[in-house]
């Protein structure tokens, strides 16, 4: 690596001078960095400053000219929650997400489980074959589950999307916990069985209080994925009155595309909670974005 | 691919000698058939076959039916595939360019990849060398979080014709005469969707080749700056070469992305001006759900499922040869 063709040592007083041009060198990377920040943070910033305008400012002049302005209001955020049924979106949302992330939790887990360290027929080329299922769409399900709910009465509820947004978690949550499961120390496990505990007692009382990073990032990735999903709730909520507010903003967005101060304020709201994780639980957040790429 | 390890994040999967090399899941000595795994695996197992594994042969099969109501009615054949490929919506080679909800997911899957992954790497560079490095990864990174229908909409005010509310129009508005409808154009509504696009997924480049880029010895850059190479020949001869695994997993990534893009066009643009911004997932959801053209709908997610297979392959590959299953 260190062959840099028709190079060789160099005396120190190139090193120095060397110094001294990679620090002029960082005025272009502070500018460079500067506009790339203001690129990322202008377009969210506009949304969030029109969001709290009122209407009739919003119609005459830009959201970067309202500093001078200076005429703020809540009336948006109160308008589209109540008449808009931004508020009733936004628990339907939160309805869904609870058991879209906590069933493929428990499930994954305990697959995972049995995938790492427990002995039973097929076990390598069953994963395989989940790692396999990590790639289907979610097309695939559409028509097929659509029939199948049809006569169930499921399709008026929200058993539909809880179970096809659990049926394609699973794979990925298998795959990334059963990655995690298999660093455990084998010590740790062989001990716990010969002081007699139970195939059940070790997953409960070892595998997972050990695990709790792993499974938080994985919690975390599957809540944010159903919170921001549109394409299944398109399909699978059928009502109108149980629709999220992806579903709810696209909606204002076709029916009303030029009230402004509404789209603001409802995309607003739809960003507040995956917002509050990203700076809380940065960490586990950007860990399970990125063991999530594969999905 | 990414693991999470006890030690943190192996970007998607940069390190993977952070995992063990060896099987490590020889499972607890002296039980061969451990019958507790009907409690662990059975809810899974009976899940994953009725809702993931019967609809993917469900759909397969019906892509050669007539599929009236999505039901069995007619064996057609082929006929949905070859009505496919004559439909010049979905792909129509007859122009120059070509056009299509195909070939415009092949303009997503050049530009979109090649700028997600060039600018990720130029904002890593970038950030390295400074102070805040932190925060400018977060800011870029800070479109992960949001749903893709909040980009949209926030990208929506940007492009907004109106230069009170479209940001780009405001700035253009001095060299330009009148607005430009940069959704409502043909030529225009592909390219400003992929930088929409591009937008939200920069960050995510840029934490996984940042994570690359210090996973590379500080002696060895030092033993080449020591040597005389300039900045621009460590980039090219020691930096470049080291992340390119992370490079290629990255643009995976990516590509699944875009076969599986929808809601952003579904929401900016519904696939208009005409047809001219439809990509493959959106005309399957499309032609399905208020087309009601099941066997048309199946045939798609088929040939999606086509385009998808030699990335499981790929996927599983690495796999294999990063742990002995």
């Amino acid at each position: 690596m260190t062959a840099v063709a028709g190079s060789r040592p160099t005396e120190r007083a190139l090193t120095t001078s060397e110094r001294l041009v990679r620090f002029m060198n960082k005025t272009p990377i502070h500018i460079a960095l500067g506009i790339i920040a203001v690129i990322w943070l202008a377009p969210t910033v506009g949304l969030l400053v029109t969001s709290f305008r009122p209407r009739s400012d919003i119609q005459v002049t830009g959201w970067w000219e309202s500093f001078l302005q200076f005429r703020y209001t809540l009336e948006n955020y109160q308008q589209v929650l109540a008449s808009q049924g931004m508020l009733d979106a936004f628990f339907n949302t939160l309805w869904i997400a609870v058991p879209s992330t906590l069933i493929p939790l428990v499930l994954a887990s305990m697959a995972a489980y049995a995938f790492s360290w427990l002995n039973f027929p097929f076990r390598d080329a069953l994963f395989l074959l989940v790692v396999a299922l990590l790639m289907i769409p979610v097309q695939v399900a559409f028509i097929p589950l659509l029939k199948l709910f049809a006569p169930t009465g499921l399709l008026n509820s929200y058993g539909a999307i809880w179970l096809a947004h659990t049926a394609f978690a699973l794979p990925f949550g298998i795959f990334l916990l059963r990655n995690f499961f298999i660093t455990l120390p084998r010590d740790l496990i062989e001990a716990a069985r010969i002081d007699g505990a139970s195939t059940v007692g070790i997953f409960r009382q070892i595998v997972v209080p050990l695990s709790v990073p792993a499974i938080a990032a994985y919690g975390i990735f599957q809540f944010l994925w159903v919170w921001n999903d549109l394409l299944m709730a398109l399909v699978f909520v059928q009502r109108g009155d149980m629709w999220p507010m992806t579903k709810a903003i696209q909606n204002l967005l076709s029916q009303y595309g030029t009230e402004w101060h509404l789209l603001a304020a409802g995309a607003f709201i739809l960003m507040f909670v995956p917002l509050i994780v990203f700076f809380s639980l940065q960490r586990y957040f950007v860990q399970g974005l990125l063991a999530g790429s594969v999905k | 691919m990414a693991v999470v390890t006890p030690g943190g994040v192996d970007a998607a999967g940069v390190a993977t000698t952070a995992a063990p090399a060896t099987s490590p899941a020889t499972p607890i000595a002296g039980r061969r058939w451990d019958r507790a795994v009907i409690l662990f695996l059975g809810p899974t197992a009976l899940l994953m076959l009725i809702f993931l594994i019967y609809p993917t042969l469900y759909t397969i099969a019906l892509s050669f039916n007539r599929g009236r109501r999505g039901e069995f009615t007619e064996w057609v054949g082929l006929q949905h595939y070859i009505g496919l490929l004559n439909d010049k919506s979905f792909i129509n080679l007859s122009t120059f360019p070509p056009s299509g909800a195909i070939w415009n997911n092949v303009l997503w899957a050049i530009f979109y990849t090649g700028f997600v992954i060039f600018l990720g790497l130029v904002v890593a560079v970038l950030a390295s060398r400074v102070r805040y490095e932190s925060i400018i990864k977060a800011v870029v990174f800070l479109p992960m979080a949001i749903a893709a229908t909040a980009l949209a909409i926030i990208w929506n005010f940007v492009y907004a014709p109106d230069p009170n509310i479209g940001l780009l129009n405001a700035i253009l508005d001095p060299f330009t005469s009148g607005s430009i409808s940069w959704l409502g154009n043909p030529a225009l509504v592909n390219a400003a969707l992929i930088a929409a696009g591009i937008w939200g997924s920069v960050g995510f480049a840029t934490v996984i080749l940042s994570a690359a880029l210090k996973s590379i010895p500080s002696e060895v850059l030092e033993a080449a700056r020591t040597d005389g190479a300039n900045e621009r020949q460590i980039f090219f001869r020691i930096i470049l070469p080291m992340v390119s695994l992370p490079i290629s997993v990255l643009a995976v990534t990516l590509l699944v992305n875009v076969i599986k893009l929808f809601d952003l066009i579904y929401v900016l643009t519904n696939g208009g001006p005409g047809v001219s911004s439809r990509v493959i997932a959106f005309t399957m959801y499309n032609e399905s759900i208020p087309g009601g053209q099941f066997g048309r709908g199946a045939a798609i997610t088929v040939i999606m499922l086509l385009l998808l297979i030699p990335i499981m392959a790929f996927n599983i590959r690495r796999f294999r040869s990063s742990r002995v299953v």
